[in-house]
């Protein structure tokens, strides 16, 4: 499954809000090979950005030991219903993808 | 008098500290597997494939350029929720017992004109097997938590249900192996997984109800079709065809044993 949308959820419970983010991502390692012996190149997310009405709350980097389809979950301190979750991931091809979810 | 009394005192003691320890052993382990299995669950990536699902079936596609909107999956045309716990069932039109995999590829064909030969033979994962993984995700999910009711009320239904349940005892091949090998028996397994038994009701509805699932291992979210087909290779029997009659009559047999017993709780995650 290529990059597609995220699924996010945010949940605010009056003191601090919890992310749920699922990717879409390959997260190939580099060290795998197809069926013919060579080796699939390295492709997954590098950086990835989790911002609360444009202020940065999470900034991280992923490398090759990352699942596919990874899930991260955290919690930050504010954040009110109605407030924007925006989460942005960056992989080594420069391909990008920025999904946004309005807390609950 | 006294030393045998003390003697007695002790082997009780002792056997009062053996016994709660064996279980209490056993218990921790199947708790810290039921640990593991509620921390995967949350965040199935199954949800991933719901979404496309749920998109795919509106998108007009195929050479008729059309939506899966108008498609029957037996609860009329279009109506999603509460069909995959009465599937497969016996359709008017096909003239035949279909589960919800076979069911699609009659609705691509006639709703969207993408040829069902021509998908059926389409290997796991790739092309419109795809997007069908993707489509049985998101019905799946529209009946979640609700209870199987697979029907028997048709001639056809019941033979299905006869040959599905002869399919499963059928022992055979290099390994004399059936279905009925690992899953006839209640407290099976194979290393950390546990293998329900499927010729009871509440096991039939947890291991049937399971599928559609996203395999932690291979990344990739597993059809019954799949499911089934990958039973047959465990059993070095030759492959069935995709949507084929044996994959139906099993489905139907596995279903109605389910009915009543358990909610489906698909698409589940699965090692």
């Amino acid at each position: 499954m290529a990059a597609g949308p995220m699924r996010i959820r945010a949940a605010s419970n009056g003191t601090e809000t919890e992310v749920k983010i699922l990717m879409s991502h390959d997260m190939e390692t580099g060290q795998r090979k197809d069926a013919s012996g060579a080796l699939i190149p390295a492709h997954h997310i590098t950086e990835i950005t989790a911002t609360h009405n444009g202020r940065v709350v999470l900034a991280g980097q992923f490398g090759p030991a990352v699942s596919k389809n990874p899930y991260l979950q955290f919690k930050f301190k504010g954040g009110a219903k109605g407030d924007k979750v925006s989460v942005s991931w960056v992989d080594n091809k420069g391909e990008k993808r920025t999904d946004e979810v309005v807390v609950s | 008098m006294k030393g045998t009394r003390y003697a007695a005192c002790v082997a009780a003691s002792a056997l009062a500290l053996m016994l709660p320890a064996m279980p209490a052993g056993a218990d921790a382990t199947a708790e810290g597997i039921a640990k593991y299995r509620e921390a995967l669950a949350d965040g199935n990536p199954a949800e991933l494939w719901e979404m496309q699902g749920e998109e795919l079936w509106r998108t007009a596609r195929g050479p008729k350029n059309a939506s899966l909107e108008k498609c029957d999956l037996g609860q009329g045309p279009g109506v999603v929720k509460g069909a995959f716990v009465t599937l497969p069932r016996y359709f008017a039109d096909t003239k035949r017992v279909q589960d919800l995999e076979s069911r699609l590829l009659t609705c691509m064909e006639t709703l969207q004109g993408i040829p069902a030969d021509e998908v059926a033979k389409t290997p796991f994962g790739k092309g419109e097997q795809k997007s069908i993984e993707a489509l049985v995700a998101w019905i799946s999910a529209e009946s979640r938590g609700m209870k199987f009711n697979v029907p028997t009320s048709h001639p056809e239904e019941k033979r299905m249900y006869e040959i599905g349940k002869r399919a499963f005892n059928y022992r055979g091949g290099t390994h004399d192996f059936g279905c009925v090998t690992c899953h006839g028996e209640d407290g099976k397994r194979i290393r950390l997984q546990d293998l329900p038994n499927l010729t009871k009701g509440p096991d039939a509805a947890r291991g049937f109800g399971a599928w559609p699932a996203y395999r932690v291992s291979s990344g990739e979210l597993w059809s019954m079709q799949r499911r089934l087909n990958d039973c047959f290779r465990q059993q070095r029997f030759p492959y069935p065809l995709y949507g084929s009659d044996v994959t139906i009559a099993l489905s139907t047999y596995l279903g109605v044993t389910a009915n009543g017993a358990g909610e489906s709780t698909a698409p589940a995650i699965k090692r």
